[in-house]
């Protein structure tokens, strides 16, 4: 068992050096868990009891592995296949039967129920391939490998495809097709081709300080939907966080966070931006976003019903609490608030008027807090066409809503797909108001709905004046990417 | 595993501020740095009930200590004092690389 066990420990250490990097890291914690007193001494009580090492060892690793399994943490689940991973090697090692390292060809499309990260590393993926996985977690530890290495890859799969001689995989679309005909073959290189180089190019413009279009600086800032988000290998190059949403907090627990949980979220998050911009904004509950004794139960039409800031005025109590860790949030780096689902000037005073009483209380009890600017997400309609009424420090146009607002159709509705277009000349018109209005009164004014995310829509939001987009992290690359070519005089790509 | 009747036990409190709570890493960086000691290190979330063993990354990552939570640290043993030290300053400056 000892011998098995460095052997094993020799083996990972040497995949790791030759990695180096992310991978080297993820397989360190095998290499801990080798190291682990607790665990090994328990197989060896088991193995002093007349239990064969194999099975002694097997039996501690799966019990560990079932714990992750049934953990709610997502994180702790994706973990479950580093610990499989190390379960098979030492197990193969301990029966001799480790044999060839698997031979796969360069190139080719791996299918399997998982994979573990140390098997990944051994498949030399030089000429391409991709990863098909029956199971698998976009969280994984082998999907941040195939991620930085830029190997496609589609998990949950459910069933095993027949083998083919030639199989598509394509990462984007999320689909595994086998034995295409040459026609989609066709298709399918050319696509490769250009999102390869798009690829290559986007990730290079990343480095680069800062985007600009026409001469103008272009701020790119990220949306997070939690904490987690940040990890992202691309977050590090954004200019800021445009706009963190908070409703995370609010799931997945009986009771309502107190102060100090949401005071150490947003804490986490000025400290990751340093001194650049961070937005968050204020719960957006109700609508399609129900929260147990918060929103209003058995409203005929939610989204036009009490959400947003309607429903924290209407519950003052729970807004209070998340106003005191905003507060003293405020403090602690580059603090910008915003509120959600405003119609009414008087609406951002109500709010304002709260967090103002908050930070004086704070204040008073010898609390470091302080108020931050205050600003308003732009999304329904009255208020982008009345935006010059509102006293706002900057205002940031939620296009989702607004767009299913101005166009009475609701977004979760397929049937009104072809109708939900953002880029109808309604709703540009009201993004060009608003960025029009920022431009004369000195405040900023920035996007942060889907379509800032989406290069098609890029050329129109320029035109509109807008020189600020929060995007997701994944998005980033490729929107900096689209402004430049655009800039340059090019299309959409 | 160390004598305790020949220390005295220290301790310490400190809020757990890494973005995504006990997870591989930080824990690995944890266990590494605890068994730099010769002392009996035991740390919990505070709150829970059992102690557990600092120096055992399966544990630690067990442990399933969130983003925000506070980590008891205590310690027996000859070093016992410089190892919560070591270790309170490992968690409250976000486990930066090269340390433990």
């Amino acid at each position: 068992m000892r011998k098995a066990i460095d052997l094993a420990s020799g083996q990972i250490a040497d995949l790791a050096a030759s990695a180096g990097g992310e991978a080297a890291q993820i397989l360190e914690f095998q290499v801990a868990l080798l190291e682990d007193e607790d665990l090994i001494e328990a197989i060896f009580a088991s193995i002093g009891e007349g239990r064969p090492a194999d099975v002694a060892w097997r039996s501690t690793l799966d019990e560990q592995i079932a714990e992750y399994n049934s953990a709610a943490d997502e994180y702790l689940q994706a973990r479950s296949s580093d610990l499989a991973d190390l379960r098979d090697r030492v197990v193969h090692i301990l029966r001799g039967d480790e044999g060839e390292p698997l031979k796969i060809p360069s190139g080719g499309v791996v299918c399997a129920d998982d994979l573990p990260p140390s098997r990944f590393l051994e498949i030399d993926w030089s000429g391409g391939g991709g990863l098909a996985l029956l199971h698998g977690s976009p969280t994984s530890h082998v999907a941040m490998l195939a991620r930085a290495r830029g190997i496609p890859m589609v998990v949950q799969l459910g069933a095993i495809p027949d083998a083919g001689a030639t199989a598509l995989l394509d990462g984007e679309g999320a689909t595994l097709e086998l034995d295409p005909s040459a026609e989609q073959v066709r298709i399918f290189e050319k696509r490769r081709e250009s999102h390869r180089k798009s690829r290559a190019s986007a990730r290079a413009i990343l480095r680069r300080p800062t985007a600009s279009w026409r001469g103008e600086h272009i701020k790119l800032l990220i949306n997070i939907q939690r904490v987690d988000d940040l990890e992202h290998a691309d977050a590090q190059y954004a200019d800021g966080i445009g706009l963190m949403r908070t409703e995370f907090l609010l799931a997945g627990h009986s009771e309502l966070p107190d102060e100090e949980t949401q005071f150490q979220a947003y804490d986490a998050v000025l400290r990751w931006a340093g001194q650049r911009p961070v937005t968050i904004r204020t719960f957006d509950a109700g609508g399609d976003k129900p929260v147990p004794s918060f929103t209003f139960d058995g409203e005929p039409n939610p989204f036009l019903g009490v959400r947003g800031l309607r429903l924290c005025l209407a519950r003052p109590e729970i807004f209070a609490v998340q106003l005191r860790a905003l507060a003293r949030a405020a403090v602690r780096g580059n603090l910008k608030v915003m509120f959600p689902m405003v119609t009414q000037a008087d609406e951002l005073e109500a709010g304002r008027k709260l967090f103002a009483d908050v930070v004086q209380r704070l204040q008073a009890d010898g609390i470091a807090a302080m108020l931050p600017e205050l600003g308003i997400m732009v999304e329904v309609p009255a208020a982008a066409l009345a935006v010059s009424s509102f006293k706002a420090s900057f205002f940031s146009i939620g296009s989702n809503d607004l767009a299913q607002y101005v166009l009475a159709c609701d977004r979760s509705n397929g049937a009104l797909a072809p109708l939900m277009d953002p880029l109808h000349p309604a709703v540009l018109e009201l993004i060009s108001r608003t960025a029009e209005h920022g431009r004369r009164a000195g405040v900023s004014v920035s996007l942060c709905g889907d379509m800032a995310g989406d290069p098609r829509c890029l050329p129109a939001l320029m035109n509109c004046g807008l020189r600020e987009l929060s995007v997701n992290a994944s998005a980033l690359a490729q929107i900096k990417q689209t402004i430049d070519r655009l800039s340059s005089g090019g299309g959409v790509g | 595993m160390l004598d305790r009747a020949d220390g005295q036990i220290f301790t310490g409190n400190v809020r757990l501020v890494h973005a995504v709570g006990m997870h591989a890493r930080p824990a690995v960086k944890l266990t590494k740095l605890a068994k730099k000691f010769q002392a009996q290190i035991s740390v919990r979330v505070a709150g829970a009930g059992e102690w557990i063993n600092a120096k055992s990354v399966a544990k630690i990552m067990a442990m399933r200590a969130a983003h925000g939570s506070t980590i008891e640290i205590k310690a027996s043993g000859s070093d016992a004092e410089a190892a919560v030290a070591a270790l309170v300053d490992l968690v409250a400056s976000d486990f930066p690389d090269g340390a433990g």
